[in-house]
């Protein structure tokens, strides 16, 4: 997912600089500079494992070198997150706590499956990987492994909803998380996917889609979830190009139960860095944007082309 | 092999004609494969076996028409039988819009595998469409040669206009079309558009052989 360009560009921007200096001159790198300690080819893109003094990131792209990052964490505590996207993708847990089957569309650095399966550990979380290289670099670089709780299905997300729709299977808890800020795949963010999605999730589940914030593309998808599942909530922060969806086949809880399970939650996300309390002013269920905008469908999905 | 028969001159506005409708059999051959991988992708995801069928089949079904459409050249070849390859392609579209979400469906309970499932459904929607419009480059090559010394040249030509064509296919659907229409309704107007350039081809050929212009 493309991380907040305000924050990493400012701060990125002149150590990639002087990490491409370095790079020519052959010189050795100093503690704290940016370096790439992994690169990959993959049947879909080029993967980058980089590393400064605090952190080490997995980034799909080396064109465009700010901003870019798919997933990071810090080295020195594993739990505390980066990114405000992850922070805003746990917000979610006001809307509904204790998911005991979950499925996460897109792994990147196993971020969200770390945080997740830390968070509850009894849980069964199940990842939808296109990627083989993406599974085995998270395994290397960043601890990623598959247990008796955690498994991988390597292949397509879209293919992997419609087949455990048509097994029956339920999910608590659906993570759509396989957008980069390159391409977003058509199939992935129309009516019928989100029907699909939707059909996992029975009575009761809850879909939490990071995705973008800014272009017609938000007018569009927002109508196309309204669409699907009504109202739903949207979190965004300004410090971040993200925004995070919640939507769910139950009704929202309003306000003051939100308040409600954030001070029950209470500090219980403290160690991932995540305030619920602060974070309650980022979720709001407004219509916000414009509901003339087109609903994308599998007939009718432009994503790639309104996100310009 | 032929009878001997005077070699038909053609009046100059067919050949015009000849290369208008190799321009749209080439736009539309290239916005149907742009669009293929749209309409297999919510049944069989957007991974690359998914763009290898695609080409595969496309490749393939071009190539087996390009042999029907030189071997059908070399009888008798009109303006009228070029209009009908034209409406034949525009009736086997219309599987492809009125059942491809039945026939992918049906193959994506069968098969598992990525791979065979999107190659077989790509055969199974586009194989004969775009056979039948592989047979319009030979058989307009036929149409248009006069001299044998000039064949190459107007080979030439008629790749060039018809790969001009797909260029155009290319960009205009996935710049544009895709953001204005429905890919069946992109796919409907193409099919429409095949037929009333079959349907004009078939009316100046008739008319042609009703009145032969030029004395031989």
């Amino acid at each position: 997912m493309k991380t907040p360009a305000l924050t990493t560009k400012s701060r990125l921007a002149p150590a990639l600089w002087l990490l491409l200096l370095c790079c020519s001159a052959g010189t050795v790198q100093a503690q704290g500079q940016l370096r790439t300690i992994h690169q990959e080819r993959s049947l879909y893109r080029n993967i980058l494992v980089t590393e400064d003094g605090s952190r080490r990131c997995m980034r799909f792209t080396v064109a465009e070198l700010d901003g870019q990052n798919q997933s990071c964490r810090f080295l020195k505590d594993h739990d505390k997150l980066v990114f405000p996207y992850a922070k805003m993708v746990l917000t979610s847990l006001l809307v509904q706590d204790h998911p005991k089957r979950i499925l996460i569309v897109g792994l990147g650095g196993g971020t969200l499956v770390h945080t997740y399966s830390t968070l509850f550990p009894q849980a069964n979380i199940i990842i939808a990987e296109i990627d083989v290289a993406v599974v085995k670099v998270a395994h290397t670089y960043f601890d990623f492994t598959a247990t008796n709780k955690i498994s991988v299905a390597e292949e397509d997300g879209r293919l992997y909803v419609k087949r455990a729709g048509l097994r029956g299977e339920k999910f608590d808890l659906v993570i759509l998380d396989a957008f980069n800020g390159d391409y977003i795949p058509e199939h992935l963010m129309t009516a019928e996917f989100f029907e699909e999605v939707k059909k996992l999730l029975g009575d009761s589940g809850m879909v939490v889609a990071n995705t973008f914030s800014g272009s017609r593309l938000y007018s569009a998808e927002s109508q196309t979830y309204a669409k699907v599942f009504g109202k739903f909530f949207n979190i965004r922060m300004n410090t971040s190009g993200n925004r995070i969806i919640v939507a769910t086949p139950q009704a929202l809880p309003d306000a003051a139960t939100l308040k409600q399970r954030a001070a029950a939650l209470g500090d219980r996300l403290a160690g991932f860095d995540v305030s619920l309390d602060e974070m309650l002013q980022y979720i709001h269920a407004d219509t916000d944007w414009d509901t003339k905008e087109r609903i994308i469908t599998d007939q009718y999905s432009p994503v790639n082309q309104l996100n310009n | 092999m032929p009878a001997k028969s005077p070699t038909p001159v053609a009046p100059r506005h067919h050949n015009t004609l000849v290369l208008c409708l190799a321009f749209i059999s080439g736009f539309i051959i290239m916005a149907i494969e742009l669009l293929g991988g749209r309409i297999l992708a919510p049944y069989f995801g957007s991974s690359i076996y998914v763009w290898g069928s695609i080409i595969t089949v496309f490749m393939l079904s071009l190539s087996l028409g390009y042999l029907a459409g030189g071997h059908l050249s070399l009888h008798q070849p009109r303006l009228s039988r070029y209009g009908t390859f034209y409406i034949a392609a525009a009736v086997l579209l219309l599987p492809l819009i009125f059942f491809g979400n039945e026939i992918m469906e049906a193959l994506f309970l069968r098969m598992q595998d990525p791979r065979y499932g999107s190659l077989l459904v790509s055969m199974l929607l586009f194989f004969l469409p775009t056979a039948v419009m592989g047979m319009i480059a030979p058989y307009s090559v036929r149409l248009l040669v006069v001299e044998h010394e000039r064949s190459g040249q107007i080979a030439g030509l008629l790749y060039f206009i018809s790969t001009l064509g797909s260029a155009f296919g290319t960009l205009a659907t996935s710049f544009y079309l895709v953001l204005w229409f429905e890919v069946n309704q992109i796919l409907l107007t193409m099919a429409v558009a095949l037929l009333l350039a079959g349907a004009l081809a078939l009316v100046v050929g008739r008319k042609a052989a009703i009145t032969p212009a030029l004395p031989s």
